[in-house]
């Protein structure tokens, strides 16, 4: 008797519970999730063996290594100047401290394809920065140095993002405890700032990562796209989807694919918990 | 009959909440659930509002079983710790809310709104926010909230909870007054054992999900069923005591009570429950009476309290201005106690529990 | 409160150390030089070449019907974002399913995985020779290289915005204002419309907000699945994009200035909702 009335006063919210539920599930499904299969099935369609062929190219792996190099020269500048940033803007005031915030997040908004034109238009062969290189023999757009500043716009506000709301929190007092302590202001930044946002370095790191490798656009626009000279694993990906060649298209996005979920898996692991709770 | 619950018990996950609790509340009775945080009070309230499923047992509401229906059908007005009204809708709008969910028509909403806004006193508020409003007043505003709809039973889950002491008080009398007016039957569930006897017309006192005791005010004062009901209620002196042959030993003295609480303990442990009015002085030794020494005055305003040593137990009591004054009370002097009301229970475990929770109270050393 | 602000003006008055000094221009030269520049590189090149050649760019057909396009699948996009993202982080904060770990974390894989890849993978699993892409062509429908495909592909890489901006301020919620209301006798879902919904409003447009910013400039997974058909697949990304390979500098101004500006006024549409957001919080 008592079950039955428990069933009955659940019975109606949990059918729409479950409904609600499935719909959603059903969704990530077939959005997010299918597409995943899908590419990782048509990439393995002609067997393991083409599908490392078609890594192994000259092309490819130059690709993915020219990938490395920009994202390492990005996290490292990024990290470092987001860091200086971040510092500057959590603890000091000073005119256009606002505008600057705002500017931070600019590269959010900004479509990639115009990013990439702006910094053609600035460091270009006829631009105001560009012609000065020039003269020197030094190309900046349509080679490395270009591709890195592209990539550098638009993984800009990354790091400082994650850690100015932390210094803003928590740095100041226990900064000035170090000071009556006796400590300077380098020391204090190694032993008491820097911890503090350690966890927001991580993560901020570990999304420009993410961002880097991925980054099309603005890579794009900047480099030319030249084969085996400027093209990073995304831009062959591209270059091989337009020459119809799926097949190394796809090889090439489901190791890309995989290097996402990795990162994505590393970030659960280690930031899960705190960042979703 | 206004409310009836009867057995009801209930559990989260491996926590036994509520355990077969039962009582009645008569029609028009204003009722306080009284016990210690944790003691499942608020938990049987919601139960009653159908905002919890029991495990076991039936509620009715005035005559009907109530327990398969749904809050929304059950027609209880609720009054939460935290008010939580709408922030996002003026006074008025939070008023009209449960008119409006039930479709009602436009003139006559605005009309009992109106009423219930002269009710609680908040006129000229009707356009507020709750964020504009003191926490008395969006207390009141929570009340008239639950009785726009005009509901058969009200209950108040720690209403006063949330404010402070002074407009506590205040407001304690206010519902008193109010409850008076409206006649409704409600209950509301409090821990602070004061607000229960000063507004109660009768107290259900909880302990650990079950019903320690329920009666007025006096009866539960003057009669604890319990040892926990003793010492939960009022201020209370725990002595620790041996029983034998009908008789009552305090531990480390020679001297022995024997009323008929006594007088029907098994032999073993027990614990002595006398309150600090209930003990009255002699000045010097006497027969009958236990020596003791005066070992610290403290002046209370109104009366002072007095302490000293029971053999190795500590003892508070109550004394008059005037009759500290005739006794010429000071530290150091040796008086004699007469105990004239106390109770006697067993001492189980819980015994220390007990004396734990008095001690963290203040009312003991 | 009183001791932040007395230690506030504390620093105010000790003047700035060359540290500080040093910090800041090292913050002023990276962010002048990665920012600010080239935008004012973009904004003057511009109109130098005076404002009625940009004008005649941005109405030229072609590019009015590709900013056309961009609006709408992006408008499109965010209505269905917003109802399904509200749900799903309704369903992740409300209830308990198996695997809602792993379903939670990788709600975010779309921002993980690389915009072509994304394309890549719709391409294979809608084009005309997919599982599913197979299947609606056999009804003459076509999702890839047409307008239902650059919808799909804009669900896809905003999927997460509503509902990661939903999630917190539904975790805070507070549940007591919808128990009082189902003991005022609302049924769940004028609970939901009258009581949870209007606390979700700055969450969810600000989650709308930066899917429509992601959406008018996305590139990556849109070059892949669109054909970049002029005239009937080609958003305004892809034009500014056509329009640099062809030499067409001019015609990419224009159009580059046009969501420049769509960026700029975004941005300050949620500052603001950032602000409401705020000011609702303190209602308590």
């Amino acid at each position: 008797m008592q079950t039955e009335i428990l069933l009955k006063t659940r019975g109606a919210r949990s059918m729409g519970r479950m409904l609600l539920t499935a719909c959603v599930i059903g969704w990530f499904l077939l959005l997010i999730l299918f597409p995943v299969f899908g590419v990782v099935k048509e990439a393995f369609q002609g067997g393991i063996g083409a599908f490392v062929s078609n890594l192994k190219e000259a092309s490819a792996v130059r690709s993915f290594l020219l990938t490395f190099w920009i994202t390492l020269g990005t996290v490292v500048l990024n990290t470092v100047f987001g860091t200086i940033l971040a510092v500057t803007l959590a603890k000091q005031r000073f005119r256009g401290k606002l505008i600057m915030e705002g500017l931070v997040d600019l590269p959010f908004a900004v479509s990639p394809v115009v990013a990439g034109f702006m910094f053609i238009l600035l460091f270009g062969p006829n631009g105001w920065i560009g012609s000065w290189f020039e003269a020197g023999g030094i190309k900046i757009v349509y080679a490395f140095p270009g591709m890195l500043l592209a990539t550098l716009f638009v993984t800009f506000p990354f790091v400082a993002r994650e850690i100015i709301p932390v210094l803003k929190e928590f740095g100041l007092q226990q900064e000035e405890a170090a000071y009556v302590l006796g400590a300077s202001r380098w020391q204090t930044f190694w032993k008491v700032t820097l911890p503090s946002i350690k966890w927001g370095l991580v993560y901020g790191i570990t999304l420009t990562t993410a961002r880097s490798i991925g980054e099309f656009g603005a890579v794009l626009v900047v480099s030319g796209s030249i084969i085996n000279r400027t093209q990073t694993a995304t831009l062959f990906i591209h270059q091989e989807f337009t020459d119809f060649n799926y097949s190394g298209a796809f090889s090439a996005a489901v190791v890309l694919a995989l290097i996402s979920f990795g990162i994505l898996v590393f970030m659960q692991k280690v930031y899960g918990g705190k960042r979703r709770s | 009959m206004g409310i009836r619950v009867c057995g009801i018990s209930k559990r989260f996950g491996d926590f036994l909440a509520v355990d077969d609790v039962s009582f009645e509340v008569k029609t028009g009775e204003l009722i306080a659930l009284l016990g210690p945080s944790g003691s499942g009070k608020s938990t049987i309230l919601r139960i009653i509002a159908g905002l919890e499923v029991p495990d076991k047992g039936e509620i009715y509401l005035r005559k009907t079983q109530v327990t398969s229906l749904t809050t929304q059908k059950r027609r209880v007005g609720f009054v939460f710790q935290h008010y939580a009204l709408f922030k996002h809708m003026t006074v008025e709008k939070n008023i009209a809310f449960g008119l409006e969910v039930r479709k009602a028509d436009g003139s006559f909403i605005r009309k009992k709104v109106a009423e219930l806004i002269d009710l609680v006193k908040l006129q000229g508020y009707e356009k507020h926010y709750p964020d504009q409003l003191s926490g008395g007043q969006r207390q009141r505003v929570a009340l008239a909230r639950a009785l726009a709809t005009e509901p058969a039973v009200l209950l108040l889950d720690e209403p006063f909870g949330a404010l402070d002491a002074k407009v506590r008080g205040n407001l304690a009398q206010w519902l008193r007054e109010f409850h008076n007016q409206l006649q409704i039957t409600s209950i509301f569930v409090t821990h602070d054992q004061e607000e229960a006897i000063e507004i109660a017309d009768k107290i259900v006192v909880i302990n650990r999900g079950r019903v320690e005791q329920m009666g007025n005010a006096r009866e539960v004062y003057e009669n604890p069923d319990s040892k926990f009901v003793a010492s939960f209620i009022g201020r209370v002196n725990v002595l620790d005591a041996v029983a034998g042959d009908g008789r009552v030993v305090i531990k480390d003295t020679p001297y022995a009570v024997g009323n008929p609480d006594a007088a029907a303990m098994k032999d073993g442990d027990v614990v002595l429950l006398i309150r600090p009015e209930d003990v009255g002085i002699l000045s010097g030794p006497h027969p009958y009476a236990i020596p003791v020494e005066v070992r610290r005055i403290h002046y209370r305003g109104s009366h002072y309290e007095v302490d000293c040593l029971v053999g190795s137990a500590f003892l508070r009591l109550i004394q008059s201005k005037n009759g500290f004054d005739s006794l010429e009370l000071s530290e150091g002097k040796k008086i004699s106690l007469v105990f004239n009301s106390y109770r006697v229970f067993e001492a189980q475990e819980g015994h220390a529990e007990v004396r734990a929770k008095l001690k963290e109270l203040g009312y003991i050393e | 409160m009183k001791s932040a602000v007395n230690s506030k003006s504390r620093r105010k008055s000790r003047s700035s150390t060359p540290g500080d000094l040093v910090l800041r221009s090292l913050s002023f030269f990276y962010v002048f030089l990665l920012i600010v520049l080239p935008l004012i590189a973009i904004s003057s090149r511009a109109f130098s070449g005076g404002l009625e050649g940009l004008w005649r760019n941005i109405v030229s057909p072609q590019a009015l019907y590709s900013l056309k396009l961009t609006f709408i699948v992006a408008l499109v996009m965010v209505v269905v974002n917003v109802v399904t993202g509200t749900a799903t982080a309704w369903v992740l904060v409300r209830y308990d399913f198996p695997l809602k770990n792993l379903m939670n974390a990788l709600i975010d894989l779309p921002f993980a995985i690389p915009t072509v890849v994304t394309g890549i993978m719709l391409v294979a699993l809608y084009g005309p020779n997919g599982l599913i892409g197979g299947l609606f062509g056999r009804h003459g429908i076509e999702i890839m290289y047409a307008k239902p495909g650059i919808v799909l592909a804009l669900l896809y890489v905003s999927f997460p915005f509503v509902v990661r901006t939903v999630q917190p301020v539904m975790i805070e919620l507070d549940k007591d204002m919808e128990e009082a209301a189902r003991t005022l006798g609302a049924r769940p879902l004028v609970i939901f419309r009258r009581v949870v919904l209007p606390s979700l409003t700055p969450a969810i447009l600000t989650g709308a907000a930066l899917s429509f910013s992601r959406a008018i400039g996305e590139f990556g997974s849109i070059a892949i699945v669109s054909g970049n058909i002029p005239y009937k697949t080609q958003v305004a990304s892809v034009y500014i994009y056509g329009e640099l390979e062809s030499y067409n500098p001019q015609g990419a101004l224009g159009m580059s200035m046009v969501l420049l500006i769509c960026s700029f006024l975004i941005l300050i549409l949620l500052n603001r909702l950032q602000v409401w957001n705020r000011r609702h919080e303190h209602a308590d």
